[in-house]
């Protein structure tokens, strides 16, 4: 097995599907030549050809809109969004087209699209490259929303996002596509979406998070663990559909639940994993399951930038008051 | 043809006059008179659905509903081009295209008469459904001709919009990625003089729509939309241009909307009586019957048993319709996605015990 961090086996995952399937094209602002500016597509061009992995004008709602009508002609298009915060352009796309081609065409036609966009916070970016938008797509009917939080799950959730016949948002967590390296299968595996995972069993409280919020959450645990608390840690990997299951076997056992999301907090993820948490776990909470999520502003430019992104310590902090309530 | 009725000079190609005299005889195409006479019928056809729906509309029995009255000749001159492997990508104006290409009578209530199974079309083969919102349909025309030219297939993309939808950035961006993939789409323009109640000289101070092909390095063609010999030559020498791997053509359709907008609308509040006037004199069947007429190809008193007939099919069809099976909670759910989320299922199920227990009350 390679060692290798999140760019790579997301790469790995597309060259693979790209190997398997004449039918996947991969194209968005500069992925051909360039690689991609975070190189994620990086070598695939000199790959498999111009024809199947290609450069397009600078115009997100034509990305989006042609891969509507591919998919209605037997494509599987991989698209990227160079920045989530870019994507609102084709957003007319995604609710009018992408997410309900199948339903208005009674089956005929679906939209087995992927959409790929780095997403997220904390890496000392212009403004528009540090929002959390994933609210936003889990609200479209239609769509699955994706994010993987490590090298292996980036692969497997990939594999899945593009063999998926339904339209799949994947998120990539830009402040962690380096970060981490893990060992990753190099042969083909997927993972399915709509299925969180436990990343360590614990008795006191459950913290659910994903993407690049995992790891800060990790890290607040060995504050947590130094104060003899015991934290169950949930990566949810996929935003919608979203896994009831780990969440209501998890809260009835500890009874305590903190949901940590980089998103805003109005009308976000947070809100929708309460709601779950009391609907699912009701009688077994001895704390209010709280969430703690972005301001509800524009997430500040660097200097700002601390303010927002939440520490280990604050989530730490959030954890302590829960099993002090 | 292209150089032409270059549209920077803002000519316009037509081949008969209002009365359906032959006035550019070099251009008028080659089509024999059976065909014609087909043709002149399918327009009545779509004339007399498109009637019989807003009546359907005004007696209760259908929703809202875009009437196509005075448009008929695009649609019919696109129709007799399409072939099964051609695609259509409609916006929603244009009844005599869908018809054309494989829209059923049932189809066409179905859609305008509120249940998603209308928009199916299983008997037609390459055929989005209607798209609302405007011009966005035509960078999905893009995404397929790309795919045309991915898979080496022979099928050339007809992609139709209004003239309120040249100022829709999908309008740039899908010509513009056409081009950029020298993709088999004609882009049709129905410029029918309003978008909903505001007039093209409030869309564009361009001199006319065609125009705008220009920057996008593709051949444009104004074209007298109400003529259906002019309709024809432009797209089957758009279509050939096409189908040779020259990539996309941009035709503005002159036209008038005789209708309304919708049944909801009332053009009484933007259009004047006058210019109604000026463009039932342009009216396309009676200009196709004109040149009929004088060819000795079909007689006035030939219309009304022809619309009588296709009243009585119509009628009956409607009727048919209209036992079509309910509209069934499975039908909300069964197609958002391919495979049902579970949480999606859990909607559904809670909608069942309530259903339940209202029946459990009775």
């Amino acid at each position: 097995m390679k060692v290798v961090n999140m760019v790579q086996s997301i790469n790995d995952a597309i060259d693979i599907k790209l190997g398997d399937d004449p039918n996947v094209v991969v194209y968005g602002e500069d992925v051909g030549v360039e690689g991609g500016v975070f190189r994620v597509t990086q070598g695939l061009q000199k790959k498999y050809s111009e024809r199947r992995v290609f450069d397009t004008p600078l115009a997100e709602s034509g990305i989006m809109g042609s891969a509507v009508g591919m998919c209605a002609a037997g494509l599987r298009p991989v698209v990227e969004m160079q920045f989530s915060g870019f994507s609102y352009p084709a957003v007319n796309q995604l609710i009018s087209h992408v997410s309900r081609m199948r339903n208005r065409s009674r089956g005929k036609y679906g939209t087995p699209l992927v959409v790929r966009m780095p997403y997220g916070g904390g890496i000392k970016a212009l403004e528009h490259h540090s929002e959390s938008p994933e609210a936003i797509f889990g609200h479209i009917q239609g769509l699955k929303v994706v994010i993987p939080s490590t090298p292996y799950d980036a692969k497997g959730l990939m594999i899945a996002s593009i063999e998926s016949d339904d339209p799949v948002i994947f998120l990539e967590p830009k402040r962690i596509y380096r970060a981490i390296k893990q060992e990753v299968p190099e042969e083909k595996f997927s993972i399915p979406i709509g299925k969180g995972k436990h990343l360590s069993e614990g008795g006191d409280i459950t913290v659910i998070s994903y993407g690049a919020m995992i790891r800060d959450v990790q890290r607040a645990m060995v504050m947590a663990k130094e104060a003899g608390i015991s934290v169950e840690l949930i990566d949810l990997r996929t935003i919608y559909p979203i896994d009831r299951e780990i969440i209501r076997e998890s809260v009835k056992k500890t009874g305590r639940v903190l949901i940590v999301t980089e998103a805003p907090t109005s009308f976000g993820p947070g809100a929708e994993l309460v709601t779950i948490v009391t609907e699912e776990a009701f009688l077994s909470l001895e704390a209010p399951p709280t969430r703690l999520s972005g301001f509800d502003t524009a997430p500040p430019l660097p200097k700002g930038e601390h303010l927002y992104f939440h520490t280990p310590e604050r989530i730490f902090y959030e954890i302590k008051k829960l099993i002090d309530y | 043809m292209f150089k032409k009725y270059d549209p920077l000079k803002d000519k316009m190609l037509q081949v008969m006059d209002d009365d359906g005299k032959v006035i550019a005889p070099a251009v008028k195409p080659a089509i024999p008179d059976d065909e014609l006479v087909d043709v002149y019928k399918k327009m009545q056809f779509a004339r007399t659905l498109d009637l019989m729906m807003v009546s359907f509309q005004r007696q209760g029995r259908m929703y809202t509903y875009p009437p196509n009255v005075g448009q008929e000749a695009i649609s019919a001159a696109a129709g007799k081009i399409m072939r099964d492997r051609d695609w259509l990508v409609p916006a929603f104006r244009e009844l005599g295209a869908w018809l054309a290409k494989g829209a059923k009578m049932r189809d066409v209530f179905l859609y305008w008469g509120g249940h998603e199974d209308g928009a199916r079309f299983s008997d037609a083969p390459n055929f989005l459904p209607p798209s609302v919102p405007i011009a966005s349909q035509l960078v999905h025309a893009a995404g397929i001709g790309f795919a045309i030219n991915y898979k080496k297939e022979d099928s050339v993309v007809f992609a139709v919009v209004g003239d309120g939808g040249t100022s829709e950035g999908d309008f740039h961006e899908a010509l513009n990625f056409a081009a950029v993939w020298k993709a088999p789409v004609i882009f049709i323009v129905q410029n029918n003089q309003f978008a909903i109640s505001v007039p093209v000289r409030m869309q564009t101070v361009s001199k006319n729509l065609a125009v705008k092909s220009v920057a996008y390095g593709m051949p444009g063609l104004k074209v007298d939309g109400n003529d259906f010999f002019a309709m024809y030559a432009a797209l089957s020498e758009s279509f050939e241009y096409a189908r040779k791997g020259n990539g996309p053509v941009l035709i503005e359709a002159l036209t008038f909307r005789r209708g309304a907008h919708t049944t909801s609308d009332d053009p009484s509040l933007y259009r004047t009586e006058e210019e109604e006037k000026k463009w039932e004199a342009k009216d396309p069947i009676k200009r196709l019957r004109g040149y009929l007429v004088s060819q000795k190809l079909w007689k006035e008193s030939d219309d009304e048993p022809l619309v009588e007939q296709y009243k009585k099919e119509i009628e009956k069809e409607f009727i048919e319709y209209e036992s079509y099976p309910a509209y069934k909670l499975e039908d909300v759910f069964k197609y958002q996605f391919k495979d049902l989320p579970e949480d999606l299922n859990r909607q559904r199920i809670e909608y069942e015990k309530f259903l339940n227990w209202k029946e459990a009350r009775k």
